[in-house]
C-alpha cells in the first residue's frame, strides 16, 4: 500500500494504491489520524485501490466520524471490486461517493 | 487437495493468501470473485489469529480443494484453539447507519454474503470452518 497526501488549506486529498487490508491499515491510520486536523474537506482517491477489507473499512467509519464533526468527506474513483464490498456491508448508504 | 500448515498471526496474512490465490489461478474466474475470496480468507484467517490461542500464538492448517461440476472452491480453516464459531454472532443491522452499529462482527458478515455456503463445526477439539464459492453456474 502507498498513501500520499496532499493539503491545500482546509482541503486534504489522500490517495491510496494497493490493497488496503489488516497489515497495511494500521500505516494509514498513523498518518491519517494527525493529518486531519483542520481539515475540513477530506478526499479520499481511490483510483489505484484495489482491494480492502474490515481493517480498511474500519478506517473509513473513523474518518467519517471525524469529518462528521469537522466538514466532509468525499470518495472517488472507487473501483467495482470494492463497490461491492461498501455494498454487501451497507457502507455504500453512509459513504459519499463520486 | 492442496493444504498449508501455517502460525496464525497476522504477519502471516500474505502467505496465506499468496498460497489460496495460487490455487486459484488455473481457474482463470476473475477479479471480482478472487476479490471476494481473498476478502473471506483475510477475515477468518484473521480471526483465528486474534482469537483461537489468544494470549497464545498456534498453528492453522488452511486447506484448498477445488470441485467440478459446477466449478466451485471450498476452503477449510482448521485450528486446535478455544471451540468458537464465529457464525453464531448476530449480523450487523445494515438499517442503521455504519456509524451507530455497534462495532465488530463485518468481516464475518462479508463472509456469510460473498460465499455460496459457510458452516462450523468443532470436531476432535478442532475448529473448523469452511467456505465454498462456486464459480461457474
Amino acid at each position: 500500500m502507498n498513501v500520499t497526501m496532499n493539503r491545500n488549506g482546509t482541503e486534504l486529498t489522500v490517495a491510496i494504491e494497493g490493497r488496503l487490508d489488516t497489515i497495511t491499515s494500521p500505516e494509514l491510520e498513523k498518518q491519517l489520524e494527525p493529518a486531519l486536523e483542520g481539515v475540513e474537506k477530506l478526499v479520499f482517491e481511490m483510483k489505484d485501490l484495489k482491494y480492502i477489507s474490515s481493517a480498511g473499512l474500519r478506517i473509513l467509519l473513523t474518518a467519517m466520524q471525524v469529518m462528521e464533526e469537522q466538514g466532509s468527506m468525499v470518495l472517488r474513483n472507487v473501483c467495482p471490486e470494492i463497490m461491492d464490498v461498501f455494498e454487501v456491508t451497507g457502507f455504500i448508504d453512509d459513504l459519499n461517493i463520486e | 487437495m492442496k493444504e498449508i500448515d501455517i502460525l496464525a498471526e497476522r504477519t502471516n496474512l500474505p502467505r496465506v493468501l499468496e498460497f489460496v490465490d495460487g490455487e486459484l489461478e488455473a481457474l482463470d474466474c476473475g477479479i471480482r470473485i478472487i476479490t471476494q475470496i481473498d476478502v473471506a480468507v483475510e477475515e477468518i484467517f484473521v480471526n483465528i489469529s486474534s482469537y483461537a490461542y489468544d494470549p497464545e500464538i498456534g498453528p492453522a492448517q488452511i486447506r484448498v480443494e477445488i470441485l467440478e461440476d459446477p466449478i466451485s472452491v471450498v476452503i477449510s480453516f482448521i485450528d486446535n484453539g478455544k471451540p468458537y464459531d464465529p457464525l453464531a454472532k448476530p449480523d450487523p443491522d445494515l438499517k442503521i447507519p455504519v456509524r451507530n452499529r455497534k462495532k465488530g462482527g463485518l468481516g464475518i458478515f462479508m463472509v456469510k454474503k460473498t460465499m455460496d455456503d459457510v458452516s462450523y463445526e468443532y470436531k476432535d477439539g478442532q475448529n473448523i470452518l469452511t467456505i465454498t464459492k462456486t464459480i461457474d453456474k
